[in-house]
């Protein structure tokens, strides 16, 4: 059995008995008879290390780890530079608390403050903080910073990822906040069906870009609507295509939100990932978690603080601007390592393999009897296609041969597929899928 | 310390990704950015000493003692990092098939079993990202239940005034009304306070037990009675679970709904403030209500109060939680359990006839000593000695909190510190403790050994920097 209890046996008992007490049992003496347990838990014997690691290493082995991904949908897969499992394998990192003791917690600080940073340079906003749970509550975090007591309606593109809508629905369900879904046209968010249900009450439009299904959205257009209707316009971006693509800022959104996990960290079954948020000046006291600010220390030199508290629930409690309390730190550390390797020039790189790639493989698949690009927008990384045959059984002829195939689409979109290709996919394992999909043709 | 944008140089930087063997494509005009991108342009070895000078001034469990109370800074195994590292759980997408994600599924599928079993509910949901996290989505559950019986006027959670303020504000994000009641002189929930504000609008009350002065509260069952009595569900926040592992379970003392914290009980790191894992279980009543997606489940039930995050939660926290349940057993839970709480009383008993601590014991896994004395004779405060701590080498404990306590400083040693740890911190608070008499001067000087001295809090907030101007 293993145990991280460093005291032995005599030991404990010659603590417990230098406080007057001669069974452990004696110090639990505050808790009633009827809500003890009168029997041990049933859980297995512990084991050494040696046999845990065996344990789980043979529970791994029970999941498929494909040599080839086509898959996205809100998780990429992408290159993570060598440096970033170092640094953020670093103990310090890992084991600290929240940095609550500025003194002692100067590089914890330093690298939100410098998270917070990129985070600007990347949106092209104002001000970040210093992360969120993950890009779906960072969307829903920003729908509630839009609250205002005249303006009830949140209005979200149905071009966005489904899963971040459903989590802004629960997130608004117990708050007078209503859910305007905007229809899509052609993959792209209807811009007249915006028209109509943007007005008055409308606190704010959400859009993501480029969207679910891949594509670019005319996010000037929406911008527009957004200013006549004096509402707030939030952007939803993935933070590979900043490199390359306009920023939210100059949309002019007034906040930006995303998926930190193309940002270095590997796609883990969908967790920890990293939700990022910025926003412009005028909005800073309503961001939500954690912010980081530059001060002086009592000689003058500079220091990180954990700054703004007065929005936060340790202070004022139901009054706060979220209940957020930890967040994702050590994911924000692993961006900005990411980042700082990567440079301007490396994410440029990446975002425009991203691009050139998926334009080969949706050239090629279209070269396929029965396969065609659904829409005819410009797209980034990802586009849907149609399939020959069942598009599911044909995905799942694709694992035999090592690879995850593109994610066959529900509902309304139901036989067709959403590709993704990424810096990681080579010309020869695009070519190699598209023989193996010929193959499936016949 | 220089910030990594000043210590950039202009066509410095790594060559990490190779060219393009495919035609280049690049979108239109129109949607190409035009703002400057300022990131790093530094040489690896640069970068890496860089974080390495950071990780020099961060204080990490592995750097010292750590009694942060209420936050449970055990060790974090490191076993638990090599099998969250396994290339099986790494490069998983969450959108494969089911057949292909049978051991992630098993992680899942066994952590649901076992914290169950340690809390005594029925059903567990890892999706939460953190105790908050947690909280919010069990207080969804709470109104989804009254909501499905049509009993729509419970909008009230009854809250007491020691609890941590997430409570509060999660039961506001939640779509409540807070009514927050004072506790007994003792540190307890006033049952007669409870029974005022239990009525037909209860939604629910929150608790943490053992509570957050460190106490068992004995009246357990009767709070949760006259809360089931008034028809609200019992919350139960699980941040101090560490001392009852194995000894008392939520379920038994009456909750229905419960979070849990892996990052504090179950010995996953917190990273500087995350990720976290914060799942929550409940009992058979509420569980139609749970997040969806489930695991087990082919079928959501309509009911669901829907998704709180992306995909299924922080796994790799899961896998992490769970190495250390496997590596325990439930024997060794039951006895971290009693070590944990076995130290908090040596320490509590070594310190309170130097320290005041206000609530009788035996504690259970932390202590709160309050310096009102202290600070009324000396002038030295709870963040004054917070602060000579850090000169020894030693994080603070809790400062301030709970808040019914004034200039409470609240301990947690946890079960993974040594007697003679401890001799030697008890040994430096008491000398501080002269110093504060006979020296107060110097205490106000401190920390002098750490990177920077006190911060100017009041000029941050005041005029906030919040980024670097390039």
């Amino acid at each position: 059995m293993g145990t991280y209890v460093p005291n032995t046996v005599k030991e404990q008992q010659d603590m417990l008995n230098s406080m007057g007490y001669s069974k452990v049992e004696e110090l639990f003496s505050n808790i009633p008879e009827e809500v003890r347990m009168k029997r041990p838990l049933d859980i297995p014997d512990g084991l050494s290390e040696m046999e845990v690691r065996r344990k789980l290493i043979q529970i791994a082995e029970k999941n498929k780890v494909f040599k080839s991904i086509f898959r996205g949908c809100g998780a990429y897969r992408h290159y993570i530079p060598s440096l970033v499992k170092q640094i953020t394998s670093k103990e310090e990192f890992v084991t600290a608390y929240t940095p609550y003791q500025a003194e002692i917690s100067q590089g914890t600080l330093q690298a939100i403050f410098e998270f917070q940073t990129m985070i600007c340079e990347l949106t092209g906003l104002d001000v970040a903080n210093a992360s969120v749970y993950d890009g779906a509550t960072a969307a829903a975090e920003a729908v509630i910073m839009c609250r205002e007591r005249k303006r009830k309606k949140a209005v979200i593109s149905a071009t966005v990822n489904l899963d971040i809508t459903e989590t802004i629905k629960t997130y608004c369900s117990g708050t007078d906040t209503e859910i305007v879904t905007v229809p899509e046209k052609q993959g792209r968010t209807d811009l007249e069906k915006l028209e109509e249900y943007a007005g008055e009450e409308t606190s704010c439009i959400l859009i993501q870009q480029p969207n679910y299904y891949g594509q670019l959205e005319d996010c000037d257009a929406v911008k527009k609507i957004a200013d006549k209707n004096g509402a707030k316009f939030i952007m939803s971006c993935n933070p590979i295509s900043l490199g390359i693509l306009k920023t939210p800022g100059e949309y002019g959104a007034d906040i930006a939100v995303g998926e930190g996990q193309p940002l270095g960290m590997p796609l883990a079954f969908g967790g920890p990932y990293l939700g990022f948020m910025a926003a412009s000046e005028s909005m800073m006291r309503k961001l939500p978690g954690r912010i980081v600010g530059e001060t002086k220390d009592t000689k003058g030199r500079r220091a990180f603080v954990l700054t703004l508290q007065a929005r936060e629930q340790h202070i004022r409690r139901e009054k706060a601007s979220s209940n957020i309390c930890s967040n994702q730190a050590l994911c924000a550390l692993t961006a900005s390592v990411c980042l700082s390797v990567m440079g301007k020039k490396g994410l440029e790189q990446a975002a425009a393999l991203c691009i050139s790639k998926a334009h080969y493989l949706a050239g090629r698949l279209c070269e396929l009897e029965g396969y065609g690009l659904v829409y005819t927008g410009e797209f980034f990384h990802e586009f849907v296609t149609t399939c020959q045959g069942d598009a599911r059984r044909v995905m799942e002829g694709l694992e035999q041969h090592g690879i995850l195939g593109g994610y066959p689409l529900q509902g309304e979109n139901s036989g067709n597929i959403l590709w993704c290709a990424t810096e990681m996919n080579s010309k020869e394992e695009m070519d190699e899928l598209i023989k193996i999909l010929q193959e499936v043709n016949g | 310390m220089e910030l990594i944008f000043e210590k950039s140089k202009d066509k410095r930087g790594c060559d990490i990704l190779p060219s393009c063997d495919v035609p280049v494509v690049e979108p239109d005009g129109k949607y190409l950015r035009r703002k400057e991108l300022h990131l790093p342009r530094m040489s690896e070895t640069d970068i890496s000493r860089h974080y390495t000078e950071l990780a020099g001034c961060t204080y990490g469990i592995n750097n010292g003692f750590y009694p942060l109370g209420s936050c449970t800074m055990k060790y974090n195994p490191k076993v638990n990092e090599e099998t969250a590292n396994l290339p099986g759980f790494l490069n998983i997408h969450p959108l494969q098939t089911a057949h292909t994600v049978q051991g992630c599924l098993e992680v899942m599928k066994l952590a649901e079993e076992y914290l169950c079993e340690i809390t005594g509910m029925d059903y567990m949901s890892l999706q939460p990202a953190a105790g908050a996290h947690g909280e919010f989505t069990g207080l969804k559950l709470i109104r989804a239940y009254h909501r499905d019986r049509k009993d729509d006027k419970r909008t009230k959670i009854i809250v007491p005034d020691s609890a941590h303020g997430t409570n509060p504000a999660s039961a506001a994000m939640a779509g409540f009304s807070v009514i927050n009641i004072p506790s007994t002189k003792e540190g307890y929930v006033d049952l007669e306070e409870l029974r005022k504000a239990a009525g037909e609008d209860t939604a629910g009350f929150m608790l943490t037990n053992p509570n957050t002065v460190g106490l068992f509260d004995r009246n357990i069952l009767e709070i949760t009675k006259i809360i089931h009595d008034a028809g609200g569900l019992a919350y139960y926040d699980g941040a101090n679970l560490n001392p009852i592992m194995g000894i008392a379970r939520p379920a038994d003392m009456g909750f229905d709904v419960v979070h849990l914290n892996l990052h504090k009980t179950f010995s996953t790191p917190h990273g500087g403030g995350g990720p976290g894992s914060g799942p929550v279980g409940c009992r058979a009543i509420l569980e139609k209500y749970l997040p969806a997606p489930r695991i087990q489940k082919k079928e959501e039930t309509n009911e669901s109060i829907g998704r709180v995050k992306e995909f299924y939660g922080n796994f790799l926290v899961v896998v992490k939680a769970l190495t250390y349940i496997l590596t325990l057993g439930g024997d060794g839970l039951k006895k971290a359990s009693e070590n944990a709480v076995l130290n908090a009383n040596y320490m509590m008993n070594q310190l309170k006839n130097t320290y005041p601590v206000p609530f009788e014991g035996p504690c259970m896994h932390e202590f709160v000593m309050s310096l009102e004395e202290l600070k009324k004779e000396t002038g030295i405060s709870a963040l004054d000695i917070a602060k000579v701590l850090l000169d020894y080498g030693i994080h603070p404990p809790t400062m301030y909190f709970p808040l019914i306590v004034h200039e409470a400083l609240m301990l947690e040693p946890t079960e993974t510190e040594s007697r003679e740890t401890m001799d030697r911190v008890i040994a430096i608070f008491k000398k501080v403790y002269e110093e504060a008499q006979t020296n107060p001067q110097g205490l106000w000087d401190s920390p002098k050994n750490t990177p920077v001295g006190r911060p100017d809090e009041v000029t941050a907030a005041r005029n906030p920097i919040l980024r670097y101007t390039f």
